[in-house]
């Protein structure tokens, strides 16, 4: 019990999880109608890849200007086997070739690809969705950094990839759905995900495997791993020179930040019902940083409300002024950059919980961290001292 | 602490052999021979560019030697990755304190217990009694045991030191590398940690660079003097400071 909740960040920890966990799991479901709260679903696939950059980048100091890789390969791999379900030969019987995908049927193609051939197993989907990013990501950061390939010319490569992916996706327009991408999905396993009762269980199961992704990056975090990323960022001469496998820790992160990013695009595709090139390339993978820098990169919940402010921002303003919307982000982040670098979480860590104990009239008894300049006194001292010596039996 | 047979005695633990590395056709170091004996304090002192901080560099790893051997207890360095070579038991202490600034003391010194440096070791470490006793311990060696919880980018440039100092400790290595330790510290800091010194060389040998000639002599079993990549000469204080090479070209008339 203690452990677990040294894991989830003590008291102040499990309150914020709490406050999230009921604004997605109770505000939301029951103020917002089965339209919005769709998108909201949508909006929090998106946070899979901020909370996987809040690892990466926020701890690891890798930023990947290509997260959107991942997440289009996950949604893809989601997609075509939904895909291949909408395609059965008794409603694509107008077609030329019934029975496999109709953008296939429109590029003349007669025999399905030997590549979707696997897609029409569930459990291997699963799998994909998974394990291909992963093993992309693998190979991508074994290759980089095990070359100490790092900061910008690395976010450089990841830009690249991302824009590789794009292409390749759009000019294999036979094997892939093109620029349009992978439309129409209507089932899973014969169950139609575009009723409502469909929607409203996918948002919980989407939310249900984001709270898990964040208690999984709590426990990297809290883990001697999580202090490693953060000393590798600082001086990452000194972890090699300590005796750590600086490469191999770097290539562990951007992993799990690929499989974050990956289960949002599945969820993306099975919410949204549809998968395509414009969540991949480099656009999508830039704003996606933009909403954990807005959230605050180095706080996994700040990256969900960062996901869902800025989204939510970019849904208003794009119905109301479409032609400003663009400006308004590359504003947004220049200001987050320049003026609140920890984003809202680091706002709040600085001026919201400072007015939360003046409201609620309770001296603040826990300091996270001395502020600068301030040296504690000898007695305070030894009082912090005496903590890392409570030992969990 | 292990009692060196009179066997092992006379194996130099570190033996560097004909090391050479160019850069760009600039000999740093040159036909580089040095040997270093168990529980020996070794300095090593000479003009800027003498090639003093490359040499460690090597050795270490950081730089990869174009021709020459470094053999420790037995072992060929020269083919390592930097992480073998810590763990084979050197350890290398930076030229300005590098330390992680934004951990806790507690947490820096943790991290160079050598348990858990795998990617998986490192996700189910767990912070035994032993930890905490051995950092306990270092921590009070190196005069920061108050200060813990400090977090480390707090704490004075002298402090830093000690504390890069404490991190290698941690280690237990064999060999300990210090470049430049009492650099930017007071008068009185160089004392504490000349005794550190002192009480930490014992059971193993340490290699130091430094300028700082009073320190030296307060450490130093034998001194070596680099020039253009060369070992100049060799010996006691005293035979160095009297050696008329030394003077011409290191420590002046």
């Amino acid at each position: 019990m203690n452990a677990l909740n040294k894991m989830l960040g003590g008291r102040q920890g499990v309150v914020g999880l709490l406050i999230l966990a009921t604004l997605i799991l109770v505000v939301f479901p029951l103020t917002l109608d089965a339209f919005r709260l769709n998108m909201v679903g949508k909006y929090l696939t998106y946070a899979f890849v901020a909370v996987g950059l809040v690892l990466c980048w926020g701890y690891g100091g890798i930023l990947s200007l290509g997260q959107g890789v991942f997440f289009g390969l996950g949604g893809y791999c989601m997609a075509m086997f939904l895909k291949l379900e909408a395609s059965d030969p008794e409603s694509t019987k107008i077609q030329s070739t019934p029975g496999i995908p109709d953008f296939m049927d429109w590029n003349q193609i007669t025999e399905l690809p030997w590549l979707w051939v696997p897609f029409h197993s569930f459990t291997f989907t699963v799998m994909a969705v998974i394990v291909l990013p992963v093993l992309l990501a693998l190979i991508i950061g074994v290759a980089l950094f095990r070359r100490r390939v790092g900061d910008v010319y690395f976010s450089i490569v990841t830009q690249a990839i991302a824009l590789i992916l794009t292409v390749l996706i759009i000019g294999q327009q036979g094997l892939t759905g093109g620029i349009n991408g992978i439309t129409d999905l209507k089932t899973l396993l014969g169950w139609d995900i575009r009723s409502d009762s469909a929607r409203l269980l996918l948002y919980f199961i989407n939310a249900g495997l984001l709270f898990g992704c964040i208690l999984f990056g709590k426990f990297i975090l809290n883990s001697k791993l999580g202090r490693l990323l953060m000393a590798m960022r600082d001086k990452e001469e000194r972890v090699r020179f300590s005796g750590y496998d600086v490469a191999a820790f770097k290539v562990f992160v951007y992993c799990v930040a690929a499989c974050f990013s990956a289960i949002g695009g599945a969820m993306f595709a099975l919410q949204v019902g549809f998968m395509s090139p414009s969540f991949v390339g480099i656009v999508p993978s830039i704003e996606m940083v933009i909403f954990a820098a807005v959230g605050g990169r180095m706080s996994l919940l700040g990256a969900v409300y960062g996901s869902l402010l800025v989204n939510y921002g970019k849904t208003y303003f794009s119905e109301s002024f479409p032609e400003l919307w663009l400006y308004l982000m590359g504003g947004l982040f220049i200001a987050v950059v320049m003026y609140f670098p920890n984003g809202l979480a680091g706002l709040w860590e600085s001026h919201g919980r400072k007015w939360l104990s003046g409201v609620t009239r309770k001296p603040a008894t826990v300091i996270a961290s001395p502020a600068p300049g301030i040296t504690p006194t000898p007695a305070l001292a030894d009082k912090k001292a005496a903590s890392p010596l409570e030992i969990q039996p | 602490m292990t009692s060196p047979t009179g066997f092992q005695m006379n194996k130099p633990v570190l033996a560097i052999e004909g090391l050479t590395v160019s850069f760009d056709g600039f000999k740093a170091v040159d036909d580089l021979n040095l040997y270093i004996d168990r529980n020996e304090v070794r300095v090593v002192i000479g003009p800027n560019g003498a090639g003093k901080t490359t040499v460690l560099d090597l050795i270490c790893g950081k730089t990869r030697a174009t021709g020459g051997s470094i053999q420790f207890k037995d072992r060929e360095l020269t083919k390592m990755n930097e992480y073998d070579i810590v763990r084979a038991g050197v350890g290398r202490k930076f030229q300005t304190p590098s330390i992680y600034d934004n951990l806790s003391v507690f947490e820096n010194l943790e991290m160079s217990f050598p348990a858990g440096r795998s990617v998986f070791g490192a996700l189910f470490f767990k912070r035994t009694q032993a930890v905490l006793e051995r950092v306990n311990q270092v921590a009070a060696d190196i005069f920061l045991g108050d200060l813990l919880q400090q977090q480390a980018g707090l704490l004075s440039h002298g402090q830093k030191q000690w504390l890069e100092i404490g991190m290698l400790l941690m280690q237990d290595p064999e060999l300990l590398m210090l470049d430049e330790p009492v650099a930017g510290m007071s008068v009185s800091e160089r004392a504490q940690t000349a005794d550190l010194l002192n009480r930490i060389s014992q059971g193993r040998s340490v290699l130091v660079i430094e300028h700082d000639m009073e320190f030296v002599k307060s450490i130093a079993h034998k001194v070596t003097v680099l020039h253009q990549g060369k070992v100049l000469a060799e010996g006691s204080m005293e035979s160095v400071q009297n050696n008329p090479k030394v003077i011409e070209v290191y420590l002046g008339h």
